[in-house]
């Protein structure tokens, strides 16, 4: 294979990785986000307490976090036609994908979250601040660097998920590898694309430790 | 140390309890966890009268963490109630058992509160800070930023309003929770161990900002603290707490006139031997004018005694000079009938330490 009928494949491969990771991270924080800091709240202690609610998010997410996500992926199948029309293509892996990221992400907010010092809590509390307060003032903005950390950690999972899409024809680097460098056995094709994963994983990992740099440097002392 | 700043003391009405701004009845908290059942507060009965400086002192465990988070619910008292400024807030705390109703979140914004680790945030400016509790009360923009800066200037921060709170001392770090915590223009403040976290030089200035705060805009302080010296420094009344339940309050120059007194003895301890069947060991309370009267040279030449000074401390509490002495004189108590009158006319607060109340009472009556 040479570098010219490499190129657009790779292009493509590229171009389809980024959208899934990309539309699956957006839905998994919207998700994952809201779940995240509802365990915080609803646990022993928290201004939500509630422990029903709080055994069932942690069951669901639980159950999330467990399933291998080969598995999730055609358990989800029928799910995936019935809101994209097909569970072939990019666009249809992005369900599983979203579906897969939301526990995944959600843990990881729930533990920046648990973070934040109590006494930031309690104080917002004393000044008469309601549990939105404490939230959307207090816990998310404090936690953020961690948050940031989190969200980077999430999209590259999505990243290495999104070759297991490949499996089932969701398109994307992964597949490539599998149907172009595995199958046709072309090792230099798979090994070109492996590099193309590893730099983008790095891309991804350099910008969120940047951005996480650049959140955490006022909370250290500069004096 | 003297009290920095301060004004001649003003005399609280002996009688006032009924215009108490801050008032607790009977408040008990226990706790219960897997079965055991620990009482932190014990019938707790608190009266803090308007403009005045409250400590309540105590150590570590004996409750007055709890009893300053029931004073704004963010403790939830088992049963008892407290009532600030005319408002009986366990009344307005509702059933629903750990979220705050409108209402409670109202009462608490003219509350103000500082901590022992501050508790500010991390992500915010000085000034966003000072810009939460507002944020909270719905001002505007505009609002904000004006009135955060006016309390900045208040505490003497004016020029760290772009800081982050990391880039302060901790002395710096108190006072931005005090500029916040005076947001809502609260007529109480509640200080949690405030000047614990700081060293004594930040403390004094942390403390001297406090009185001044009482002064110029009448607010009452009520802080809760481990050292007497914050006591000593800046509070008119104090209360000291035991395992739960305040086995001692009131104003503190009063306080240190009464004979027995815990309080005055923790103020002001002194050390030295007690007496045994040859020497008397005597324990006097100098207060107001007698502080600077020179009792002691009378009572040897007056008397022919030789008096040896065992322990000594001079103050100034609540604005007054304040002393006390452990002095020692040659043979039994009941020799010394004449000496301990002669003290006693001089209007010092006399004790025998080691004898035991009426004992004390005899001797003297036998004079």
């Amino acid at each position: 294979m040479t570098w010219d009928q490499m190129r657009p494949l790779l292009e493509q491969g590229t171009i389809d990785t980024l959208y899934m990771t990309g539309w699956s991270t957006l839905i998994a924080v919207l998700g994952g986000l809201p779940l995240g800091v509802l365990l915080v709240l609803t646990d022993r202690g928290g201004p939500l307490r509630n422990a029903v609610l709080n055994k069932a998010i942690g069951v669901v997410v639980n159950v999330g976090r467990s399933l291998p996500f080969i598995i999730l992926m055609v358990a989800l199948i029928p799910v995936t036609r019935a809101v994209v029309g097909t569970a072939i293509g990019p666009t249809a892996a992005i369900v599983p994908l979203a579906i897969g990221a939301i526990p995944f992400f959600a843990r990881l907010v729930e533990t920046a979250v648990r973070e934040v010092d109590h006494g930031l809590v309690e104080a917002a509390h004393a000044m008469g601040g309601g549990t939105w307060t404490v939230v959307l003032k207090v816990l998310l903005p404090q936690s953020l660097p961690s948050l940031v950390a989190g969200l980077t950690t999430t999209v590259i999972a999505v990243i290495g998920y999104s070759a297991m899409a490949g499996a089932v024809g969701g398109g994307g680097l992964g597949s490539l590898a599998l149907v172009y460098g595995y199958q046709r056995f072309e090792t230099g094709f798979t090994l070109v694309t492996v590099a193309v994963l590893v730099a983008v994983v790095t891309a991804v990992q350099l910008l969120g430790d940047g951005a996480v740099r650049l959140l955490s440097r006022r909370e250290r002392a500069s004096t | 140390m003297p009290a920095p700043g301060r004004a001649p003391p003003r005399a609280p009405a002996p009688d006032s309890d009924g215009i108490a701004l801050i008032t607790t009845s009977d408040l008990t908290k226990v706790y219960r966890s897997r079965g055991r059942e620990v009482t932190a507060l014990d019938g707790v009965d608190l009266h803090v009268r308007p403009g005045e400086v409250y400590g309540v002192i105590g150590r570590s465990g004996a409750g007055k963490s709890t009893l300053i988070r029931c004073l704004n619910l963010l403790e939830r008292p088992t049963s008892g109630t407290v009532t600030v400024d005319g408002q009986d807030l366990t009344a307005l705390a509702g059933r629903r058992a750990h979220r705050a109703g409108r209402p409670l979140r109202e009462a608490r914004t003219r509350i103000g509160m500082i901590f022992q680790h501050f508790n500010l945030l991390s992500s915010r400016t000085v000034q966003g800070n000072v810009e939460l509790p507002l944020e909270i009360l719905r001002l505007t923009r505009r609002e904000r930023a004006a009135k955060a800066l006016e309390l900045l200037d208040l505490v003497g921060l004016a020029d760290k309003a772009r800081a982050y709170p990391a880039q302060l001392s901790g002395g710096q770090k108190q006072r931005v929770g005090i500029a916040r915590a005076l947001a809502g223009d609260p007529k109480v403040l509640l200080s949690d161990e405030a000047t614990s976290a700081l060293d004594p030089e930040t403390t004094r200035s942390v403390l001297k900002l406090l009185r001044d705060l009482n002064q110029q805009l009448g607010l009452t302080v009520l802080l809760i603290t481990h050292e007497m010296d914050v006591v000593k420094a800046v509070c008119d009344s104090a209360a000291l707490m035991e395992a739960g339940r305040v086995v001692e309050s009131g104003v503190v120059s009063e306080l240190l006139a009464t004979p027995g007194s815990r309080l005055a003895h923790e103020l002001f301890p002194v050390g030295g031997a007690l007496a045994d069947d040859d020497r008397t060991v005597v324990d006097i309370t100098f207060h107001g004018a007698t502080a600077g009267q020179p009792v002691i040279s009378q009572l040897a030449r007056g008397h022919g005694l030789d008096v040896s000074i065992l322990g000594a401390a001079m103050d100034t509490v609540g604005g007054r000079q304040v002393g006390r002495m452990r002095i020692e004189l040659p043979g039994p108590v009941a020799a010394n009938a004449a000496p301990l009158a002669f003290l006693r006319e001089q209007g010092l607060t006399v004790e025998l330490p080691g004898a035991t109340a009426p004992a004390v009472e005899l001797t003297g009556e036998g004079a």
